[in-house]
Parts: C-alpha cells; sequence; structure tokens
C-alpha cells in the first residue's frame, strides 16, 4: 500500500475511493494557493538579494570609471610618479611592482595551500596533525592583515631592509588559509566511487590524487586560488611594512618595491589634487587588472573542457 | 587467460563488525561465479577482499588466505599490483568525469605511466570492442566525456576500462543493479563472453541473472558462506534449507 498522502486510489466508477472528492478539492485548492504565494515571495527575495549583490560591484565601477578615467593617459602606464609639484606621472612602476609582489606571492601562497588542502582530503582524514592544520587555517583566515605584515616585518625585515620578497611573503601567508579550505572543500565533492575506480585499476594512491581527485576538483580549486588572489591584490596593510613602496623603478626582490595599493593609499592621504586624481586611475586601474587576471584564468581553465564533462 | 582463486579461512571487520566468517571458497579458471545473498550478507565485502580493495577503508581489516593460482596474494604482492591484475566492476558506473571515453578506457595503463600511442589506441579499441561498446562510441573517442554516456554505456565503458590492464580475474559488484532491462542483458551477454577469457566473480540480487550467466553460485548469509555448488544444483536443489528459503522468495 502506497504511503504516499497524495496518491487517491480510484473506486470502481474511477473516482477517488478514499476521501470524499470536495473537500480534498477544497483542501487543494487553498494549499495551491499558499504554495504558489510562497514560491514567488522566496522567488522575489533570492531575486533582491543578487541585485543586493551585484549593485554596490557596478556602483564602485561606475564611480571609479567617473573619478578616474579622466585622469588615466598614456603616461599613467608608462612613467613613474612625479616629483612633488610637478604635474604628470604615472604609476608604472607599481603596477609592475604589484605584478611582481602577487608573483611571488602565487608561487608560494598556491602550492603551499593546495598541498596542505590535499593532505587534509586525502591523507589526513581522522588524524590529530590534521585537525591541528585545520584550525590553524581557520585562525590564520581571522588574522588581521595588519598583524600578518607585521609578524613579516619581524621576521624578514627587521635588521635587514624593506624587500618586494617579503612584501610576497605576507600576501602569501594571507592566501593559504583560502586556498587550503577551498581545496579540501572541492576534494571532499569528489565522489569516492571515482577514487575506487582508479585504485581498482591498480593506480597508486600518489597518482589517484594527482590525476583524479585533482583534477576532477580543479574547477573548484582553480577559483579558491582566484578568489584569495583578489583578496591580496588590493591588500595594503601587509605591505606597509614589507614591500614599504617606492617612487623609482625597482625590479629588484631583495629592494623596496611599489605596488598600486600602496600608491594608491600615499597619493590619496596626500594634499594634492592632482594626486587625488591619480589615486582615483590608480583605483580603477587595480580593479580592472584584477578583473582581467580572474577572467584569463577562468577561460584558460575552461579550455578543452569536453562536451559532457561535469 | 584467467586463473582460479582459492580462498582459505577468510575473516574481515568493519571497524568491530565481523562482517565476513571464516570463508572457504575456490573460485576455478575461467568460469563465472556468482554470489547471492540478502543485503548486508558480505557479498561485497568479500568480493573486495579479493582485490584487497577492503583495506583502503581505514577501519577495515581482513585475515586469512587469498591464493591467486600460486600467489598467495596478502603475503607475498603489493595491494596495487594486485588490483592490476584482479580487475573490478562496481555496483554503478564511476567513469573519470573529466576524462574523455578514450582517456577513461586507457586510464589503467595512462595513470600507471603508459605512453604509446599505437599500444593505446590497439588496447582502447580492443577493450571496447570486449565491451560491446565500440560501435556506439567510436566516432566521439575523444571529443566526448565519458560521464556523457547512457547508464548503460557506461558501464560497459567502466567493463571496458577494467579489461584495458588486461586483467586474469574480473570482479563484478551488482554490476547491472543501476541498469534497466537492455543494458541489463547487453551486461549479460558481455559476461558470458567474457567468461572464455577471465575468471569472473559477480555479485547479485537478481537470481535469474546468477542462473543465466554462472556456472557455480555461492550463497551467503549473514557474514557466513552457507552454501556453494553449481548454480544448477542451488537452484533447483539446495541442501540448505535457508538457501532454498531464500530463493524461493521466503525471505530476503
Amino acid at each position: 500500500m502506497s504511503t504516499n498522502p497524495f496518491h487517491v486510489p480510484p473506486g470502481g466508477d474511477g473516482t477517488p475511493a478514499r476521501a470524499p472528492i470536495n473537500m480534498r478539492s477544497r483542501w487543494m485548492r487553498i494549499n495551491s494557493a499558499r504554495r504558489y504565494a510562497v514560491n514567488h515571495l522566496i522567488s522575489g527575495l533570492a531575486l533582491l538579494s543578487t541585485i543586493l549583490v551585484i549593485v554596490p560591484l557596478v556602483a564602485i565601477l561606475v564611480y571609479l570609471l567617473y573619478k578616474g578615467a579622466s585622469s588615466l593617459n598614456l603616461a599613467f602606464f608608462t612613467h613613474i610618479p612625479a616629483p612633488v609639484g610637478e604635474p604628470g606621472g604615472g604609476m608604472a612602476n607599481a603596477m609592475v611592482g604589484s605584478g611582481i609582489v602577487l608573483l611571488v606571492a602565487s608561487l608560494m601562497g598556491i602550492p603551499v595551500g593546495i598541498g596542505a588542502g590535499v593532505y587534509l582530503a586525502e591523507f589526513g582524514r581522522g588524524k590529530a596533525l590534521a585537525s591541528a592544520v585545520r584550525f590553524t587555517a581557520d585562525v590564520l583566515n581571522g588574522v588581521p592583515s595588519i598583524v600578518v605584515g607585521i609578524a613579516v616585518f619581524g621576521l624578514l625585515v627587521e635588521g635587514r631592509h624593506y624587500s618586494a620578497f617579503a612584501g610576497g611573503v605576507a600576501l602569501a601567508i594571507m592566501m593559504v588559509p583560502t586556498i587550503t579550505r577551498t581545496t579540501e572543500e572541492m576534494l571532499a565533492t569528489v565522489p569516492h566511487a571515482i577514487r575506487e575506480a582508479a585504485l581498482g585499476l591498480g593506480v597508486p594512491k600518489w597518482r589517484t590524487v594527482l590525476s583524479v581527485s585533482l583534477k576532477t576538483a580543479s574547477p573548484g580549486i582553480i577559483t579558491g586560488c582566484m578568489l584569495a588572489f583578489a583578496r591580496v591584490a588590493g591588500e595594503t596593510a601587509p605591505l606597509l611594512f614589507t614591500a614599504f613602496g617606492n617612487q623609482f623603478w625597482s625590479l629588484s626582490l631583495t629592494q623596496p618595491i611599489a605596488a598600486l595599493p600602496l600608491q594608491i593609499y600615499a597619493y590619496a592621504i596626500s594634499p594634492y589634487d592632482e594626486w587625488h586624481r591619480l589615486a582615483w586611475a590608480g583605483s580603477l586601474v587595480l580593479i580592472v587588472m584584477i578583473m582581467v587576471s580572474v577572467t584569463l584564468v577562468r577561460i584558460y581553465a575552461s579550455r578543452g573542457m569536453l562536451k559532457g564533462a561535469s | 587467460m584467467g586463473v582460479g582463486i582459492n580462498v582459505e579461512h577468510l575473516n574481515a571487520w568493519y571497524g568491530t563488525t565481523h562482517t565476513l566468517q571464516d570463508i572457504n571458497l575456490r573460485l576455478p579458471a575461467n568460469h563465472a561465479t556468482a554470489l547471492i545473498g540478502p543485503s548486508g550478507c558480505g557479498k561485497s565485502t568479500f568480493v573486495r577482499c579479493l582485490n584487497r580493495m577492503h583495506e583502503t577503508n581505514p577501519i577495515a581489516r581482513a585475515t586469512g588466505v587469498v591464493k591467486m593460482g600460486d600467489l598467495d596474494i596478502y603475503k607475498d604482492a603489493d595491494p596495487v599490483e594486485i588490483r592490476r591484475r584482479i580487475g573490478m566492476v562496481f555496483q554503478r558506473p564511476n567513469p573519470f568525469p573529466t576524462m574523455s571515453i578514450y582517456d577513461n578506457v586507457a586510464s589503467g595503463l595512462k595513470l600507471n605511466g603508459f605512453r604509446n600511442r599505437a599500444v593505446l589506441d590497439e588496447t582502447v579499441e580492443r577493450s571496447l570492442k570486449s565491451a560491446a561498446l565500440w560501435e556506439e562510441v567510436k566516432d566521439d573517442l575523444k571529443k566526448k566525456s565519458g560521464a556523457s554516456l547512457s547508464g548503460g554505456q557506461q558501464q560497459r565503458m567502466c567493463i571496458a576500462r577494467a579489461l584495458a590492464v588486461d586483467p586474469e580475474v574480473l570482479l563484478m559488484d551488482e554490476p547491472a543493479s543501476a541498469l534497466d532491462p537492455v543494458s541489463t542483458s547487453k551486461i549479460e551477454d558481455l559476461i558470458f563472453q567474457l567468461k572464455s577469457q577471465y575468471t569472473i566473480v559477480i555479485v547479485t540480487h537478481n537470481m535469474q541473472q546468477a542462473a543465466r550467466v554462472a556456472e557455480n553460485t555461492g550463497f551467503f548469509l549473514n557474514g557466513k558462506m552457507v552454501e556453494f555448488d553449481s548454480t544448477h544444483k542451488i537452484f533447483t536443489n539446495p541442501k540448505d534449507k535457508r538457501t532454498e528459503d531464500y530463493i524461493t522468495g521466503r525471505f530476503g
């Protein structure tokens, strides 16, 4: 016998044999009106939330375009900052500097983050070390960025000097927890059956992790890395005591280096209108740089996807 | 060619649960052996012990002797090597979703570092033909993901994948239970053909299926093997009352 309450077994004449038909249909009518209303209410709320999420992003972009676009010119991308009092100048050194610091941060933070995530998801299940790593990552995620900057200052800068490398290390430390936890979570969504398929074919565990688990989870892991990258790309505080900033060209990892957020900060708090305008332009460039790099990685990562691949 | 398997005093545990209790069994080479029994009776655990997949679960443990030919697989062999020689097909099709049909079938070889294109091509074609899937997929081998096939096709692809590493024994854990009748009959035809070359162990809930494909049948109940005999004997004249009750549908 069916336990489905909506199932009405037909009587001899084709009418439901269980409940009086008029009562059932009235109940259904009231109920369906209520469901209709609730359904639309929830859909409406979801739509409203989506709009609320998009509005700030669009507003920021529009405002930056309005404030910054007029100060963008070729010199902005090719010149270093002009001395105080002279007009013109650009942020070429800061853009390149940001690129270098972020590259250093990614080269260190992404492998360490993914490696720790793989350990948590594939090898450390139920082990005390894994719980410790997970807890540390969560705490690290909550550490204010200025504190990370000071810590790296104490480790790498004090007694030596400010350097691009120290800036990269500070940003890498900020990237690691996000990447670790995302990698772990994405690996956890890979069905166990797929790992068993590989193990059952006589594939060693390390190879299964590398070519099956990680590959299956890679879209999510890449998204996690991009989120971490985008987050630290705009960080100012960890760079204040590490990369420090530089008004001149420098490509050296052992010297202080300019970075867009630092340059924006320095110009924004200055008393000169010209520098304020450059700060707006710098902010616009920073946001566009982040958007472009995230988009490029996404396009690159989705290349060669197969028909019907999930 | 297939090779026989000899199981002596096999015991298996999940945590503290004694899932398999003193199993003794001979699986003859180049024959299909069916294992029947109600859910949770230990059939799946048993086949997972045969290729040492059981121990991939951290809380699982097994004792006893399992011999493949003369090789004691728990004593003298590396589990990874054993799994290469004893292939496995799972209950639900489990294609690698990021890989093409070609890469799925070639995965056992490729993931073990084998790169020779000509041999890979030839192996993929031969395996897909053995699994009766070649004609259906030969035009989009490298274009389509293995996950884009239908359930029945996916399962035949998984069989092809298992065959591609050239195992001597093929373990099938309810290979048709998630499939429709047409796909099921294709899989059964396939098992029928494959047993000339491989030793096959098939776990099934479908007693007609056991009767159709297997020479020998073992009946499991509550972690013990109640009876093992020729399929004909089990289904027409079982010795044990419990076997009779099960196959006549009085329980289970």
